[in-house]
């Protein structure tokens, strides 16, 4: 099984007429993907390579019946196309949006938390999810993945995950579902939703957690997986030379004080049971390691 | 960005966030132009984007235009840990009857934001949150409801300030919250908040992070780039549009992504060498961008071998080789380049670059290959 999605899952753009949103679209629907749906104001009615294009989210799924949302807008636009997209019935919003100011995503994750609570918002600024063979939402590259489990992915940075694709796909070891959570300051799913939803899952049967500097959502998911954890994890954490107060590119890739440290989160995870690895390789060996005695 | 005091206090004048009436500038004369213009006592005050200049003698108390004069030509061109003072702000002396400390920022676990009151503020604020977490008052704010007024009088009675500051602190506090969101901050700071003896509330200090994803409606930011960072390397990657952090290592560092660009940095000190700076290239790795890249990495006396560490997903790698040697026609490069290549469109990429390697383009097939390659180059 898959989580968050799977092969039945109707997925609307929204920004399909735009550069990345058809460049996107497109390929995840020649993924497979049941892309079955756009949205852009004002051109209701047009239509980008046979798929239809809608004025409105509401219009889309009334058409459509699609679930899920893959919200490709520059960050102007992003806040108000995922509350859109939660008030046109959307429930999965898949946004790979870099560069939404951080207090519009506070605002969005609260006003999703409070009048939407059963909508899961991932991202912004992420990869995307897919599960191999089934869904593909976002921008990771279909190919590096290898369907069949039964090793599920999440990871907050978007190169980390396709290397880590790549490390298991190589060994010919397959993923259940690969998360991108993202690398923003507010994330609309975290680690613990994605890592429960792995435990539940009976086909994944170890997952590999990538983490990075910054926040405590690594800490945090260490406390969850040593109560609750009953599948072995396998953890990398990028930054640990990163210099203390400079952003790493990603927003949220920020050292302050003693809090966020790559060691401090290595730490917590290996105290949780967490195989814990110096690089990306490493992680991978390991995973094969685990798989294979499984 | 990190803004300087004195952009801080010109930004809380925005909220109209009370400070003390002063001015900036780089030059003695000016300094004692702006004393006269202001009134004595003034305080002269080194800028730089660090804490512990107090200590180190860079603010200091003038009671006329010669001591002005004095304080000015001693703190311009000072050494405050690793920084060099270029800016002074002059402002007029304050009273202090009492220091407070405030300020926003996001509370990443709980999602909302943190407002943070102290009457225990000043320069020893860090030793009070460690021994005596209750002398801070932490206030949880959702962001869809904001601060109004009446929590904000509430908020200073619980942080114990004095009574006669606690109405003015309350209305300040609406301010500085107003900066924080609308304003676009990712941390509004003020350390000390002063009480004057005349009853006043003052922001004596201002330490204000602006969230650079939100420059789109801050026209008015642009106006404080301009002695933004004093590394001529990350001058000069801003210029070319690059996402460029300056280190004091030997392997100059090429990737695509932030998380692909820390971990190489992890991996090069893992096999015992050290990164001269982190680059993400991020998506799109044509040929200009390379050739930017390896320009600024080029002009860094320190660099002696180059990692070009690229995993293709969107980006493909054929197009990455090609970018690499364009860069080459037009840059001459003087270390040698270490390449790892891989994901979409690997093979094609390696067979492009195949018939240019020569001692100073090195291909490997691994990341950790290639870092080992690189540090041993560097270190040779």
């Amino acid at each position: 099984m898959s989580i968050f999605v799977d092969e039945n899952t109707k997925v609307i753009v929204q920004g399909l007429t735009g550069g990345q949103g058809r460049f996107h679209g497109l390929r995840n629907r020649d993924y497979g993907t049941k892309v079955v749906g756009g949205v852009t104001p004002g051109k209701g009615g047009t239509d980008v390579d046979g798929i239809p294009v809608f004025n409105s989210v509401k219009e889309a799924v009334d058409a459509t019946g699609a679930t899920a949302s893959f919200v490709s807008v520059p960050p102007k636009f992003a806040a108000a196309a995922i509350l859109e997209a939660a008030e046109g019935g959307i429930t999965f919003i898949v946004c790979i949006t870099e560069g939404i100011p951080a207090q519009d995503e506070a605002v969005t994750y609260n006003r999703l938390k409070q009048d939407f609570p059963n909508v899961r918002l991932l991202g912004p600024n992420c990869p995307g999810i897919i599960s191999p063979g089934k869904c593909n939402i976002g921008i990771t590259s279909g190919d590096i993945a290898l369907p069949g489990g039964p090793v599920g992915i999440v990871s907050r940075s978007g190169t980390l995950t396709y290397q880590a694709l790549h490390e298991l796909s190589q060994q010919g070891i397959g993923q259940t579902t690969c998360v991108g959570i993202g690398g923003d300051p507010v994330p609309g799913t975290n680690f613990i939703d994605c890592l429960k939803a792995f435990n539940d899952d009976p086909e994944t049967k170890a997952v590999m957690m990538i983490g990075e500097i910054g926040g405590s959502e690594e800490e945090n998911a260490a406390e969850w997986i040593k109560a609750n954890m009953t599948k072995p994890v396998v953890s990398y954490i990028a930054g640990v030379t990163a210099p203390p107060g400079r952003k790493m590119g990603h927003a949220g890739a920020i050292i302050s004080g003693s809090k966020g440290t790559a060691q401090a989160k290595m730490d917590a995870l290996r105290e949780a049971g967490v195989h814990v690895c110096q690089n990306p390789t490493e992680a991978g060996e390991k995973m094969v390691e685990i798989v294979r005695a499984l | 960005m990190d803004l300087f005091e004195y952009q801080g206090k010109q930004y809380f004048a925005r909220y109209d966030i009370p400070v003390s009436p002063g001015d900036a500038t780089d030059s003695v004369d000016e300094a004692v132009a702006i004393a006269d213009r202001i009134g004595y006592p003034v305080v002269v005050k080194a800028q730089v984007k660090v804490g512990g200049r107090g200590k180190a003698g860079g603010i200091q108390l003038a009671d006329n235009a010669e001591e002005v004069r004095k304080h000015a030509t001693n703190i311009l061109g000072m050494d405050i840990k690793g920084h060099t003072v270029h800016i002074i702000w002059i402002e007029r002396s304050s009273d202090i009857k009492k220091e407070y400390y405030a300020s926003f920022t996001l509370d990443r676990p709980n999602k909302k934001h943190l407002g943070m009151l102290s009457a225990q503020g000043g320069v020893e604020i860090e030793v009070v949150a460690e021994e005596d977490p209750t002398a801070i008052s932490l206030l949880s704010i959702d962001p869809i409801k904001g601060l109004d007024l009446a929590t904000a009088q509430q908020w200073v009675k619980d942080a114990k300030l004095d009574d006669e500051a606690q109405a003015q602190a309350a209305e300040l506090l609406v301010k500085l919250y107003r900066c924080y969101t609308e304003g676009d901050c990712d941390l509004a700071e003020i350390n000390p908040l002063i009480l004057t003896p005349q009853g006043n509330v003052h922001a004596l200090d201002a330490k204000v992070t602006l969230d650079e994803n939100a420059s789109f409606r801050h026209p008015e930011w642009e106006a404080f780039r301009a002695n933004e960072t004093e590394d001529p390397r990350e001058k000069m990657a801003k210029e070319k549009g690059l996402n460029y952090i300056g280190l004091d290592g030997t392997v100059g560092i090429i990737a695509n992504g932030a998380g692909l660009a820390m971990s190489t940095l992890d991996v090069v000190n893992q096999v015992g060498g050290t990164a001269a700076n982190f680059l993400d290239i991020g998506g799109g790795a044509n040929a200009d961008v390379m050739a930017a890249a390896l320009e600024v990495i080029n002009a860094d006396p320190k660099v002696k071998a180059i990692f070009v560490n690229i995993f293709g997903g969107i980006t493909r790698v054929d197009e990455v080789a090609k970018g690499v040697l364009g860069a080459l026609e037009k840059v001459t490069i003087n270390s040698p380049i270490v390449l790892r290549l891989d994901g979409t469109n690997a093979i094609e990429g390696r067979a492009i670059l195949a018939p240019h390697l020569n001692e100073k383009l090195i291909t490997e097939p691994t990341m950790l290959d290639a870092a080992r390659r690189a540090v041993g180059l560097a270190n040779a």
